[in-house]
């Protein structure tokens, strides 16, 4: 599993940095710190064709991005 | 004659029974690099409320923060971008205040006139109207994209082409109309403040968001996942009052509730009217459109459908 942490990064940081990292491979799980980079994560992934859930962990969100 | 209570766009004083003082005060930290067009955006946006309430701006007084790593040539360049558009709008700059902080923040305190009976709020709609928009959306996703560069030049100067229009023309054509209701968009964003009208009102607003303009650009980076917090934050504290049809594209949703920096009006004005209004609007080379309509209460304060 391709790992990437973007707690700590605003927006739009986080999506670009998840652009950078989906090409190095598939899925991908990407750590954030608040809900505005998950919803923006989630509507650039799928609206790119990719499947996308997420969860609450910690205080923290994990975002999986796969085919 | 409105104070706290209605969270309208400015204060205003009756003087006597010619004479309402208008009195509107922001500022916010730098959303464009350049000093001088961040002076410009942030001038454009205080001015603006003076237009909203239906009077003319007259005294405005700088408000700045800066650090003190910021060059003498970055403060005059804010302050210079500043005077340019009080200037425009046909108002003087009598002077300020400036304190040191972490963060650079420009903005106005503006004052303004009006006839008292001439005197616009945001809770004066009617049944039966028609809302027209003076500005496309869009302005805070674009801003968003633009901090980590993703802009060409000619996306980036129309963006702050929108910023920087003063809502002195736009105003102009609406007032010999007659307007029921008039607000300016800005930081709660198309539906944020359409549902302070229809909250004011008592009123339900329709919008029709195949008729509502979005900056072609805004709507491709929303798909993006390119939107600012503050859009969620609008989105979540709206929740319950605004009802939103299936079937619309989530990046066009998604652009109504922007944050907007120095928005356009949202006028609220008799049908009968409307299309007059729309005429005066183009004829000052202002992009107005007819976006929705003032309905009796429905089940939600607002309702989004796919097209009118």
């Amino acid at each position: 599993m391709n790992e990437l942490d973007a707690r700590g990064y605003s927006c739009p940081e986080p999506v670009l940095m998840t652009k950078a990292a989906l090409k190095k491979g598939l899925p991908l799980k990407v750590l954030v710190d608040s809900m505005t980079p998950v919803q923006n994560i989630t509507r650039f992934a799928s609206n790119a064709g990719y499947q996308v859930s997420h969860k609450a962990v910690g205080e923290d969100f994990e975002v999986t991005i796969s085919r | 004659m409105v104070g706290f209570d209605s969270s309208d766009d400015a204060a205003v004083y009756r003087i006597n029974d010619d004479t309402a003082m208008i009195a509107t005060v922001d500022f916010f930290p730098p959303i464009v690099d350049d000093p001088f067009q961040f002076g410009q955006v942030a001038a454009t946006n205080a001015l603006s409320d003076v237009w909203a309430m239906g009077g003319t701006p007259k005294i405005a007084m700088n408000l700045l923060t800066f650090p003190s790593c910021l060059s003498l040539d970055a403060v005059r360049g804010i302050l210079a971008g500043g005077y340019d558009k009080v200037m425009e709008a046909g108002a003087v700059i009598v002077g300020g205040h400036s304190i040191e902080d972490k963060e650079p923040k420009y903005g106005l305190c503006v004052t303004g006139f009006a006839r008292p009976e001439e005197i616009l709020t945001n809770d004066g709609a009617k049944v039966g109207d028609i809302l027209v928009i003076t500005k496309p959306l869009g302005t805070g996703i674009l801003s968003t994209a633009a901090k980590a560069g993703l802009l060409t030049q000619a996306e980036y100067d129309e963006m702050l082409a929108i910023m920087t229009t003063l809502n002195k023309k736009g105003q102009e054509a609406m007032l010999p109309v007659r307007p029921n209701a008039c607000t300016d968009i800005t930081g709660f964003g198309l539906l944020g403040h359409v549902q302070e009208m229809a909250k004011g009102c008592g009123h339900t607003i329709e919008l029709w968001a195949d008729s509502v303009p979005v900056v072609p650009k805004a709507l491709e980076l929303a798909k993006d996942g390119i939107i600012p917090g503050g859009a969620y934050n609008n989105m979540g504290y709206l929740a319950g009052d605004v009802a939103v049809d299936a079937g619309i594209p989530l990046e066009r949703s998604d652009s109504f509730y922007d944050p907007q920096t120095a928005g356009g009006l949202l006028i609220s004005v008799p049908e009968a009217r409307a299309e007059e209004l729309l005429h005066r609007l183009h004829d000052l080379g202002v992009p107005g459109a007819a976006i929705g309509a003032v309905l009796p209460r429905g089940e939600h304060l607002v309702h989004v459908r796919a097209s009118r």
